[in-house]
């Protein structure tokens, strides 16, 4: 059966009924652009997030500690005994041998790693405030995290310009009435009391980091924890932050501590994304169905109308299945001119969107909404809205062509 | 002796249902190549659909067609689609046209269904069949833009469109008027004495008369057979050429 001629027919019933035809692939067009639109500005969003995520936390935290609790000693000289509710002796063990641990992991990670002692304090200047102090090293520092370029007054080599000297957070800052200069007074979980000279300020965008999050010199944490000499956490940095989960399971088999990707870390959150993402999909994809309804009308109305042309078409001898091409390709045609369009008004959108800024409270500046563009997006929504219109042709067509040419030429005539 | 282009054997179609109907109740039936048989019969003696399954359209409760020596029953759906397409050409009372194409393009409807000639071919042969029938004017009007004598002529031209060994017309000229009957009588008799083979139900005694043997039917069967009724034509349109 020559396909020119199915083509032919179909593209007639289409073009011969304008004001139907456009109103079908309008429907395919609104339904690809929104999709189009959401899905960029759903990726667009989390995307933002993440990056701010990764720039903001180690790629992979060493932590001083086992996944297992330690064995008791009592468990090693009587291993058949039932133990509970034995106190787990902790009296932060640090790592050990931290520097050629860190030489070992620098010969083949992809990235960096530096030392770090981690330990709560609070932080007093005329109100008090619950805050985790991180102990660095200025100079590895900036291999590892972005806060150099994070700093917003003074710099990360400014640790080492005065004895205590403490990086916060803008958020915290401003929560304290602290500016650059200031004495505040840092207390330790052990009733160490110290009094450091805020040296410079960052923003991080992430508000439970610029609030919470202080920096000092390592010495200065020691003295804090009490513990001289002690580091308790490796921070990596990755090349491909991405790959995260695979090095930590590495790093931790090699030696044994504790490693934690960003990944895990933040689960809970990226489980939530997982669950948003699926919410958006169904959504995304419910909107596709609906917006290939009209193609369906349209469809239905084509193949009652043309009862008698399928009837005379099955009786010259073309076949039912041919005949019924016929109409799933005009769905195809309005639902790929509703695509191009579709994708027209996705591009639009996406592009209107981006063009807004919203002022962010937290790091004080007005940023465009994000809008992640994939060729992905596009080709997705497009498809999936092609499926939906040839699908729903799919029924009234059968439908109609199955009907036996006699019964129409007998009621014709 | 006579080769025998469609040949119908014991034919039977029966409707079941609540109330059963037999429409053809035991026919058989043997026309020869190039003849022209009328088939006449009361309204409701089953003309239409005896018709149906000499021209393969519908298939029979029992009984078999032959159409140029091949028996029908066991094809399947689609093998009678292509034997219709490229065996049989249908006129019926109403046209049929398909209403947003020209005359011309509805002549090469059949053709390019079966995709065997190039364009060209098709569009001279479209066109020489439109001609031969008077419409040379017409070919690229659209059937709403024809007069029901010139529409019953394109169906006709498209009926003969792919060389079809038989031509089956189930009242053809029902809904015409007296001279555009008279040039599709002409037409189809010319049609037989070319060598195709004309299956025609009609009610018009002038148009039976013409034909080369008349069957009546009454109630599904065979109830008289005229034969050698044969009359000299007189053709009203110019003899056609190569239909
Ligand atoms: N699907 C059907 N169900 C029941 N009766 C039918 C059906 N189709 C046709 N008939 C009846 O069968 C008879 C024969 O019909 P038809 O072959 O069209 O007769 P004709 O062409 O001679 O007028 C008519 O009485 C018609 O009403
Ligand atoms: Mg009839």
């Amino acid at each position: 059966m020559a396909g020119n001629l199915l083509v032919n027919i179909a593209w007639t019933h289409v073009t011969t009924r304008v004001r139907q035809t456009l109103v079908g692939m309008a429907g395919v067009a609104m339904g690809v652009g929104f999709t189009i639109m959401m899905a960029g500005l759903m990726e667009g969003s989390q995307i933002d997030f993440l990056r701010q995520l990764v720039d903001t936390m180690p790629h992979v935290t060493v932590q001083d500690e086992r996944r297992a609790a330690p064995v008791q000693p009592a468990d090693r000289e009587y291993g058949a005994v039932q133990m509970s509710n034995v106190a787990n002796v902790n009296n932060r063990p640090g790592i050990r041998y931290p520097e050629s641990m860190m030489a070992s992991l620098r010969s083949w990670l992809p990235g960096d790693v530096a030392p770090s002692v981690r330990t709560t304090a609070i932080i007093d200047h005329g109100g008090r405030v619950g805050i985790t102090l991180i102990g660095i090293d200025p100079r590895l520092e900036v291999r590892v995290s972005k806060l150099a370029s994070q700093m917003r007054e003074g710099q990360v080599s400014d640790l080492q310009r005065a004895p205590n000297a403490v990086i916060i957070g803008v958020a915290l800052a401003d929560k304290l009435a602290i500016k650059t200069g200031d004495t505040v007074s840092l207390i330790g979980g052990q009733g160490t009391q110290v009094s450091a000279t805020v040296v410079g300020m960052f923003r991080s965008g992430l508000k439970r980091v610029d609030e919470g999050q202080i920096y000092a010199t390592l010495g200065t944490a020691q003295v804090m924890i009490g513990q001289s000499g002690i580091v308790n956490e490796l921070r990596v940095r990755l090349n491909n932050p991405l790959i995260a989960d695979v090095i930590a399971k590495r790093v931790e088999g090699q030696i044994g501590y504790k490693s934690v990707s960003w990944q895990e870390a933040n689960s809970d959150l990226l489980s939530s994304f997982a669950v948003r993402d699926f919410i958006v999909l169904t959504v995304m994809g419910a909107m596709l169905l609906t917006s290939s309804f009209a193609t369906y009308n349209i469809i239905s109305t084509i193949t009652n109308e043309k009862r008698q042309d399928i009837a005379i078409m099955k009786s010259l001898g073309m076949r039912e299945t041919a005949v019924r091409s016929i109409f799933i390709m005009e769905a195809a045609i309005i639902g790929l001119v509703g695509m191009i369009a579709g994708w027209a008004i996705g591009y639009a959108l996406c592009y209107g969107w981006s063009q807004i800024t919203i002022y962010n409270t937290l790091t004080g500046t007005n940023v465009p909404i994000s809008i992640y563009y994939s060729p992905r997006h596009y080709l997705i929504a497009g498809g999936i809205s092609l499926l939906c219109c040839t699908g729903a042709a799919f029924f009234p067509a059968r439908k109609a062509t199955r009907v036996h040419p006699v019964e129409i030429i007998r009621g014709a005539s | 002796m006579n080769e025998i282009a469609l040949q119908a054997v014991g034919l039977v179609r029966r409707i079941e249902g609540a109330v059963s109907h037999t429409l053809v109740n035991g026919i058989d039936l043997a026309v020869n190549k190039g003849e022209f048989v009328a088939i006449t019969g009361p309204s409701g003696s089953g003309k239409s659909s005896l018709l149906y399954l000499l021209g393969l359209l519908d298939a029979p409760t029992d009984g078999e067609v032959i159409i140029c020596g091949q028996p029908t029953s066991k094809l399947s759906e689609d093998d009678r689609a292509h034997v219709r397409l490229t065996k049989c050409g249908f006129v019926f009372q109403f046209h049929f046209l398909l209403p947003e194409f020209t005359s011309l393009e509805n002549v090469l409807l059949p053709m390019r269904a079966e995709g065997k000639m190039s364009e060209k071919d098709m569009q001279a042969r479209g066109l020489d069949l439109l001609g031969s029938l008077g419409l040379q004017d017409h070919a690229q009007k659209r059937p709403n833009q024809l007069s029901g004598g010139q529409r019953q002529r394109v169906a006709i031209a498209r009926a003969l469109s792919n060389r079809p060994e038989i031509i089956v017309a189930d009242e053809p000229t029902g809904a015409l008027d007296t001279s555009s009957t008279e040039q599709v009588f002409s037409i189809l008799r010319e049609i037989a004495d070319q060598g195709r083979t004309v299956v025609v139900v009609t009610h018009d005694p002038a148009l039976a008369a013409r034909a080369d043997r008349r069957l009546h039917i009454v109630d599904g069967k065979i109830a008289q057979t005229f034969e050698g009724q044969k009359l000299a034509p007189e053709p009203t349109v110019a003899a056609p050429t190569d239909l």
